[in-house]
Order: structure tokens, then sequence, then C-alpha cells
């Protein structure tokens, strides 16, 4: 109970808590002092008081955008599992609706964008929906990856592997596995090199451009449900490439909290070092997403 | 039992009034349902033998679970496009088709229920023959377009290539079990199982619309009345599925590779026809592809079962006839969901060209909200009813990487990546329908007068809409009807009907899909309050400092899949007319782009084109004499007699 309840605390209030960190690594790379790390949940205050401009050409389509994807991001939250512990809902198959959930919270947002008529977010829309037919597959090598290595189709049972600790000669296959996971988080998350968060030259931009319309508490959703997807498929890329855990409570929940600033930091690492790619050739990279996958689950069978 | 059908068949002999018509086909339909309803109530499948005229054959029906599963929509769908049709296709507005199409449209359904009841190889082929017949005339009502009459031409030659494979499989069925009846044969040669197998994979994907033998379908499900389309999508392709089960039903011991073709066919069709789904800029042709693709989806599920049959796995043929079943239903209601609005749009806007449409969520608010519903559930998007049967499949297909399972197999287990990117494509599919018609500014004038349609066109579109929401969020309903059809299709070892609910939980689906709706209620009544606390103001749309955007400066479809476009050029095959831009001021000038289909267009086409330059050569037989034509019988039978003589010379 305590553990459902820890899982429900930091799925709420820890996700913004990652784009700071992000924010400040990629300031001290640049030799900035930057913003504190907790900016983001001043901004999410922030907006969350203000009021909104909406635009004429809209429908409830519009509104319907953030509404859903913030309902899917908690709902998905709700299926992963933390650490070594259990997800609060468990059942057989219910990694599909996970990976579903995201594909209904990118039919509204996309949705959403294109209800305001506007190219820029036409455009990002079509980024959207298009790199997402390339993570895909990726996602889902990796699926049939992790299915076959721990010989269980709920999520937390996938995830925690088989009881004994993976085999050795899975760790070939978890190794491609995580690695065009991390390709998949990046552009699922939209951070550099597929896209860039900070960006204002609206042509270059996918997540960013999507939501120009959105004002007020309406972004503020968006941010929010934007900093949880982070944190979710963090989550699910942690117990791909740190499957160890202690035998204390306690201690794993810290060890989670540490890994995960340290995904942020290392995330925040790879938008430092790393220019954003050309907008054509952000498939060649989602393509090498699904080969890493591909590769792991010859490995696999084989 | 099956009291509605002949009530069905009734109802085209009627043409005192469109009304009187109608009302008898709800009236037929509803007496067959009620007919179900008692039918699976029932533990021995009832059948009934009646007169028959023929030397060969008989007029056997049974109804078996399977049946009662493919009969369903059959007295669902037609009854539902007729009360739309009322308004849709009035007598008035059309009185030199009108009739016709009620004529038929009722031959239409009364020949598909028919053709799912009969058991025995000669009705069934003359019901379906009944059925692409009254098809053909139901569709080309509006006879006087060449485009309309064209489509019906390519339909007409392509279900009668169908049925000519279906002759020959009845034919060596014949020969192999030596009657026609359809009840599983006990024993069978693989060869002859094999080739009856191919042949039914031919003659019936003709109709359900396997890639490449799809040819007909755009063109037919585009140029038809939209009620009709959707009667043709919604079901008439499902007689196609239905005839593969069938026959994979009494055929003895599938071979393993008879999965793995209809798997891959499956995995193919369905992205294929996404791929071309997505660029077309024609919504009913976009709708049409679509059918292809779920199509592709049912025959992976098909193939999945088939291939646990072979290895004697009874957790994939229930998940994966299951997920194929299931589909057939979830299909029908939200493609034909899908055509009834596509309808309704062409009503209203008059035009079916895509990317002139624009800015009907606000002028058809009610029409917009029903396509949101059809959409989600044909992306296959939690929580309505797309979702539940693809996740049964992809429970299946998960399966076949259980320990314990020869690692050739786990090649089937591919299947669900193929599927995973079917799930994106149509995402980026229907938010391009959804974003090009419904949302954004009009493009055109008619567009922006538009208006949703009148309560009898609503009417079946909310019922349909209905049925995608109730088995979505209630999908266990249907679990004791799956498990009883596939016990129908083959000997479980695990005879409970609630087999499959205990493979695939699916209370948990219904949890989640109404704790996902309650989540989104919960989320409408805080923006609402907070609509009301804070300040809102309404401005034009942020164009980064624009200050006269217009309509035409939208994203338009085609700009929105472009990307995709590009990428599956190697399969679709677009031809763009681009001007060369000249010049420091460049002059006016146009860019059009057309997705032809690559089969018919490319192949097909071309080869009857040729065959029509050569064939005429043979004309110089055809002398019009009589005494040419008794010379020709008399050459026939003397080269006849050589040949039976051959076999008893010393």
């Amino acid at each position: 109970m305590n553990n459902i309840l820890i899982h429900l605390a930091l799925l709420l209030f820890f996700p913004p808590l990652l784009l700071g960190l992000i924010n400040k690594t990629k300031a001290r790379f640049a030799g900035r002092v930057g913003p504190p790390v907790l900016q983001t949940y001043f901004d999410l205050a922030k907006l969350m008081r203000k009021g909104l401009v909406i635009s004429n050409t809209t429908s409830w389509v519009f509104r319907a955008g953030p509404i859903v994807t913030l309902a899917t991001v908690l709902l998905a939250g709700l299926l992963i599992p933390l650490s070594a512990f259990d997800a609060p809902i468990r059942f057989t198959g219910d990694l599909i609706l996970f990976a579903y959930l995201f594909g209904l919270a990118r039919f509204f947002t996309t949705a959403a964008a294109l209800d305001t008529g506007s190219p820029f977010e036409g455009m990002g829309a079509a980024r959207e929906v298009s790199f997402a037919c390339l993570s895909e597959p990726a996602l889902f090598f990796a699926l049939l990856v992790l299915v076959k290595a721990s010989g269980d189709l709920s999520l937390t049972g996938m995830l925690h592997g088989p009881a004994g600790g993976y085999a050795m000669t899975v760790v070939a296959p978890l190794i491609c596995v995580g690695v065009g996971l991390f390709i998949v988080l990046l552009a699922e998350t939209c951070r550099i090199p597929v896209d860039d968060p900070n960006t204002h030259l609206e042509l270059t931009m996918i997540h960013e451009v999507m939501v120009l319309d959105h004002s007020g508490p309406l972004l503020g959703v968006i941010l929010y449900s934007a900093s949880l997807k982070l944190f979710i498929l963090g989550a699910f890329l942690l117990h791909v490439i740190v499957p160890f855990h202690t035998g204390m409570a306690w201690m794993n929940w810290l060890l989670f909290i540490l890994e995960m600033a340290g995904l942020a930091v290392v995330i925040g690492v790879v938008e430092s070092v790393m220019a954003r790619l050309r907008m054509r050739h952000v498939p060649y990279l989602l393509v090498a997403a699904t080969l890493f996958c591909g590769f792991g689950f010859i490995l696999m069978v084989r | 039992m099956s009291s509605g059908v002949p009530a069905c068949l009734l109802s085209f002999r009627s043409r005192i009034g469109q009304r009187l018509t109608v009302l008898l086909m709800v009236v037929g339909s509803l007496l067959g349902l009620s007919g179900l309803g008692f039918a699976i109530l029932e533990t021995t499948p009832p059948s009934w033998r009646g007169p028959w005229f023929l030397p060969w054959g008989e007029f056997a029906v049974t109804l078996d679970p399977l049946s009662v599963f493919f009969l369903a929509p059959v007295f669902v769908i037609p009854a539902l496009g007729a009360v739309y049709g009322l308004d849709y296709w009035r007598q008035s507005e059309h009185p030199e088709n009108g009739r016709r199409l009620g004529l038929f449209y009722g031959l239409l359904a009364g020949a598909m229920a028919l053709v799912v009841i009969a058991r025995d190889g000669v009705l069934f082929l003359m019901a379906w023959e009944v059925m692409a017949i009254a098809a053909y005339f139901a569709a080309t009502a509006d006879e006087r377009s060449p485009e309309v009459r064209r489509a019906g031409w390519v339909y007409l030659i392509a279900t009668h290539a169908g049925t000519l494979s279906l002759i020959a499989m009845f034919a060596l069925w014949h020969r192999a079990t030596g009657a026609f009846a359809l009840s599983p044969a006990s024993q069978l040669p693989a060869t002859m199982s094999g080739a009856l197998f191919v042949l039914a994979l031919v003659g019936f994907g003709f109709k359900a619309g396997l890639m490449p033998l799809h040819v007909w379908l755009p063109g037919a499900h585009a140029n038809a009345p939209s009620h009709v389309s959707a009667v043709m999508s919604g079901v008439m392709l499902k007689m196609g599925v239905y005839g593969i089960v069938r026959m994979t039903a009494i055929l003895p011991a599938p071979a393993p590779w008879w999965g793995g073709v209809l798997l891959a066919v499956g995995a193919m069709t369905g992205i294929a026809g996404i791929a071309f789904a997505i660029s077309q800029h024609d919504i009913k042709r976009l709708l049409a592809y679509s059918s292809v693709e779920n199509i592709g989806i049912i025959a992976m599920g098909l193939g999945l079962a088939l291939l646990g049959r072979a290895q004697g796995r009874a957790d994939w043929v229930v998940l994966g006839l299951g997920s194929a079943l299931l589909h057939v239903w979830n299909h029908a209601l939200f493609k034909s969901l899908l055509f009834l609005i596509a309808g309704s749009v062409i009503h209203a806007a008059g035009t079916r060209e895509l990317d002139r449409l624009g800015g009907l969520a606000k002028r058809m608010p009610w029409t917009a909200s029903l396509f949101v519903v059809g959409a989600v559930a044909i992306c296959a998007l939690p929580p309505l009813n797309g979702f539940v049967s693809e996740w049964l499949l992809y429970l299946g297909l998960f399966r076949t990487l259980s320990p314990g399972v020869a690692s050739a197999m786990a090649a089937a287990a591919l299947a669900a990546v193929g599927l995973a990117l079917i799930g994106a494509l149509a995402v980026a599919c229907f938010v391009k329908f959804l974003g090009a018609v419904f949302l954004g500014t009009p493009r055109s004038d008619a567009a922006q007068h538009a208006h949703d349609p009148q309560a009898g066109m609503m009417l079946p579109m909310t019922a349909l809409a209905l049925g995608c929401v109730g088995l979505g969020v209630l999908p266990m309903v249907t679990a004791p009807l799956l498990g009883s059809a596939a016990q129908s299709w083959t000997a479980l070892p695990d005879p409970s009907p609630h087999f499959i609910a205990e493979l695939a939980p699916l209370y948990w689906v219904s949890l989640m899909g109404a704790s996902l709706l309650g989540l989104l209620t919960a989320g409408t009544l805080v923006w609402s309050v907070l609509c009301k606390v804070r300040s809102t103001w309404k401005a034009g749309t942020w164009d980064c400092g624009y200050a006269q955007p217009t309509s035409r400066m939208q994203y338009t479809g085609s700009s929105f899949v472009q990307i995709l476009g590009e990428l599956f050029t190697f399969l679709v095959w677009p031809q763009r007319h681009e001007p060369d831009v000249e010049g420091i001021h460049p002059r006016k000038s146009q860019f059009k782009s057309l997705t032809p289909d690559t089969v018919l267009d490319r192949l097909v086409t071309p080869v009857f084109i040729l065959a029509g330059q050569l064939l005429p050569k043979a004309r110089v037989f055809q002398q019009g004499q009589t005494q040419y034509y008794v010379l020709y019988i008399l050459v026939t039978v003397l080269v006849l007699l050589l040949w039976g003589a051959r076999g008893t010379m010393p």
C-alpha cells in the first residue's frame, strides 16, 4: 500500500523536476547558471493562474487535445512499474494498452494542432504522426524482446524480468534494445537531436509548434503531460538498462530517484553536445532505432 | 429459426414505396435478429433442408455459431443503411434509379444472409452470385457517370474472376469428398487440401479485398451511394472472410504454411492498404483502402488461428480467431459509420475532395463528433471497440514467443511489429481525414454552408457510434459467442466458452476503458469550471505575426501526409505534376498530384489493354455462319474421341 502511495506521489509530483534537471545540465554545459531546478513547477503554477486566448477557428477538438493527453499519460503512469515494485494496475496484455494510450494522446494532440488552421501547427502535426510511424515498430520490437526474455505479458512482469534475473544470453539483445529505446525516448519526448524544445523558429519544431495556440492552463497541462511522458518512458528505459535492485524498499526508491535524475542529466548532456538533426535526417535516426531493436529480436530468438 | 431470411428477401419485392421497402427491411432484420437470439440459445445448431430443383446439390441451411456471428452484421448494417437511405437517396430526388437501388439493396442483404447459412456448395455459389450481381446493380445506381460505369466493370470482372476460382474449388471439393455438402471432411491428401486452400484464398480473397486482389474495391466503394458503400465495406467484404473461415473449418489438418501465408498476406495487405489510404484525396477512396487494411488485420488473426491449429496451440486459435471474428463486427460498425458520415459530408458539401473541405466541425458538430468516435475506433485506440480486437490479436501474436515454441514460430511475432506500424499509419491517416474535412477553416464555398443532416440520417450513425462505444467498454459480452464460434471452427481441448476470457482479461479492458472515460469526464468538468473562473477571450489563430491568414494557407491533407508518402513511394508510386519555377518572379502555376492504384492502373489495366489489342485476331473463327459452328463442334468431338481413345489403345 505504501509503495502504491509512493508510486502515485512520484508520478504526480516528480516529473517536472526532470525538465528542470535537463535545463540545469544544459546551462552548466553552456557555462551559464541557468534557471533554478524547480523552475518548471514555478512555470506550471504561473500558467495555471493565467487567462486563456482561444482561436476563433477552433472547435471542441482543440480543447480536448490537452485533456485527453493528460488523462492517457496518467493512466499509462499507473501501468508502469517503478523500480522493483509492481505497478498499481497490472493485467495480462497491459503493455499493448500502454503503447496505444500514447497513440490516443497523439491522435488528439495532432488533431488539436490541425484545428487551429495554422500552417505551422499543421507542419508540426504532420511530423509528429510521420515520425511516430517509424518509432512504433522500434517500440514493438523492444516489447517482443522483453516478452521473450521474461515470458510475461504484463508490463510489471515483463519489465521485472524472469525471477532469477536475466540469463547471460539475454544481455546482448538487452543492450541493443536499450540503445533503440533511448532513441525512441528522445524522439517521443521531443528532445535533441529529433526536436528542439527551446527553439523559437516554428519551421523547425515538432512538439512545440503543435501547441503554439494553446495558452494559460491548457499550456500548463501540456507542459505537465510532457514531463509525465518523459518520466514514464524514462522509467521504462531504466528497467532495461539498469535491471538491478537492492533488497530494501526505501533503498530501491532512493536508487530509482537517483537513476531517474541521472537519466535526465544524460539527456541534458546529449542535448548539449549534439545539434538537432535536419528534419529530413530524423527518419534515418528512427530507422536506426528500429534496426537496433530488430537486431535485438533476432539475437533473442536465434 | 432463420425466419428473418425470407422476410428480408421479401423486402425487394415491395416497390410500392421507398418507405415500405425500408420498413420491410427493418422488420425483416429485426425478425432475423430475434431468430439469431433463439439460435444462440439452442445447444445443437438448427438446420433445415428444403425442396430443391437441380440434379446436384441440395437446399441445406444450418445456423451454427460461425454463421450466427457473420449473420448479425448482415441484419444490423443494411437495415440501418436503409433508414439512412430514406433521406440520403430520396425517391423524389432520384426517380430514375431509386426503385432499382431499393430492389437490389434488399436483394444484396438477403443473398448475404443466404451465403452465410448455406451448407451446400451449389446453393452457396448461387447465393454468392446473386450477392455479387445485386451489389453490382446497387453500386452502379448512378450509372450516368462514366466513372461509376468503369468502377462497375472493374468490380464485375474482379468478382467473376473470384467466382471462377470458387467454382474450381467446389468442383475439386466434390471430387475429393464426393459431395457438395459443406460439412467437415474427415481426411484429405495434403496436396488436395492445400490446393483447396489456395483456391479458397484466391476466390474469397477477391471478395474480401486481400492485396493484390483488391483492385475493384476502391473504385466500387467510392462511386456507390454511401449507404451501399457502407454495406459493401461493412458486410459484403466479410462474406469473403466468412468463406475463408468456413473452408478452413471444414478442411482437415491444416499445414503450417497455410497460417504462415495468411499471416504474411494479411500483414502485407494491412500495410499496403493503409499506405494507399494515406495518400488518397477522395474521402471515400480513402475509406475503401482503409477497409483493405482492416481485412488485412482480420486475415492476420485467421492466419494465427490456422497456425495454432497446425501446431496444436489452442490459445493461438482462440485469440487469433477471436480477434478476427470480433474485428469483423467492429469493422462492420465503424466502417459503416465512417461511410455514412462521408455520405453526410458529400450530401452537405457536394464534394468528395479532401482538400476542398475543412471547418465542418463548426458547421456539422454532431457529424464531426460521431466521426471522432469512428476514427478513434478504427485507429484501434482505447477505449473503443477497434482496440479490443487488435489487443486480442497482439496477445495471440506475443504468445508465439512462449517458452517451448519452435524458434521458427517467432517469425509470426513479427506480425505484431507490422500491426504496430499499421496502427501508427492509421492514426496518421485518420488525423489527416479529421483535420482536412472537419477542422480548420472551410476551403470552399460549399463547405462554408454545410450543416448537419436530418434526424433520419443522424439516427443510424448515432446507433453505429453507440455500438462502437458499447463493444469497446463492454467487450466481455461477446466472449461466450466468440468461444462457441471458435469451438465450431475446430475442436478445442477446453470447450468452455469462457476460455477466451481466461486468456485475455477482457474485464480489465472494460475497467480501463471506463476509467479513461471517467478521467476524461473529470477533465472536462474541471475545464468547464476553469473557463468560468479564468478570463477567456477569442482571437485569431497565431500565425507568427502574419495578420491575414486565409483558409488557403492551411496545411492540406496532401501536405499533411507528404513525409509518409515519400517513405512509401516504392509501394504507392504517386504521380506528381510539379511546375518548373522560372525566373525571379515566377508566373502563376499549378501543382497536381494523383495516386493511382499500383496494381489496377499499372498492372491489370495495361494487361487488359494489351489483351484487347491482341485477342480480336481470334475473331477469324467467329464467322457468324451456322455451318462453321457445326464444323467446330464436329472437330471438337473428334478430338475428344481421339483423346478418350488414347487410354484404351493397346
